[in-house]
């Protein structure tokens, strides 16, 4: 009896998914540069200085998606590891490993992003309120996660390790969402996409959201393209060395 | 254009994020292309996986 594969079973494949994101990319990465382009224009040329923040509220254009995709980056990273260590998924690894150095870029850039906006805003640069240093924690994890795979070399126990940590660590992100809600912070409440900002505001944002959105996944692609050949490359190799070994033993018993 | 009195940190903002997903970019374009350039010299050597082998 033959079944249909399901797609999750047929992306599993990592030949498959080679040609898939190979003629994928080239779409996402031009719709994803379209898209921050359009917005760009939209918040330098369009968008009005908010009533308090003047033209300081631009910031918030780039702050937004950044702190958007370093927790939807770590849900990616938890999932992916829930798919290694529950499914063992071929290509689960892969993506969790290929996401890690992105997330942690975004969340730095967040950081960043909001401590040049607090300094004019709220007169400095950084404050240990439950938001900052929730965020601040994820990033962490976000860099243990990469040391801890880089400092073992078994390939198999690295992957099922940061997997742990991973799903250890995503409860993190209830903590950020929710921070601003359960303790008194400086971090404004989230204003969200449907609230009241008037849409001369909300278009830019929610486009550079999803312009961000794209290139991260675009990045993500690639980044698990890399990963595949670079497995390739190490089987290849270590097929190389056993090869002139298995050529070796001969001459060695005479 | 007029950023106003805090320009600096609006440029600064920006700027951050050109260089690091400019960066990010970057790397992903140059790994992609040392870990292919290392595959060809691996199967210009005669060096092939299995599944390739067999078909």
């Amino acid at each position: 009896m033959t079944t249909t594969p399901t797609l999750t079973q047929r992306l599993a494949n990592p030949t498959r998914f080679m040609e898939l994101s190979g003629a994928l990319l080239p779409w996402l990465a031009a719709a994803a540069a379209a898209l921050i382009a359009y917005a760009m224009y939209l918040v330098f040329a369009v968008a009005p200085p908010d009533y308090q923040q003047g033209e300081t509220v631009k910031i918030m254009y780039i702050h937004v998606p950044a702190a958007w995709l370093a927790m939807m980056c770590f849900g990616l990273i938890a999932v992916s590891s829930f798919g290694l260590l529950v499914f063992r998924h071929p290509l689960a690894d892969v993506s969790a490993k290929a996401a890690a150095p992105i997330g942690a870029a975004f969340t730095a850039l967040a950081l960043l992003t909001g401590s040049l906006w607090g300094k004019p805003m709220w007169g400095t640069y950084w404050v240990w309120d439950a938001r900052l240093t929730s965020v601040l924690i994820l990033f962490f994890l976000y860099l243990g996660l990469i040391a801890l795979r880089s400092s073992i070399d078994d390939e198999l126990l690295a992957s099922k390790l940061t997997a742990i940590l991973a799903l250890v660590g995503v409860a993190i992100l209830p903590v950020i969402k929710f921070s601003v809600e359960w303790w008194n912070t400086l971090h404004q409440p989230s204003t969200g996409f449907t609230s009241t900002v008037d849409p001369s505001m909300r278009t830019p944002l929610l486009l550079s959201a999803l312009g961000f959105t794209l290139l991260f996944f675009a990045m993500h692609m690639k980044g698990m393209q890399n990963e595949i050949l670079r497995r390739r490359v190490k089987s290849l190799t270590m097929a190389e060395v056993e090869r002139a070994q298995h050529a070796r033993a001969p001459q060695t018993r005479e | 254009m007029d950023l106003g009195p805090h320009a600096g940190f609006i440029l600064a903002s920006y700027g951050a994020v050109a260089a690091v997903v400019g960066g990010l970019i970057g790397w992903l374009v140059y790994d992609g292309r040392r870990q292919t350039k290392a595959l060809a010299d691996l199967e210009a050597r005669g060096v092939r996986r299995r599944s390739e082998i067999r078909s």
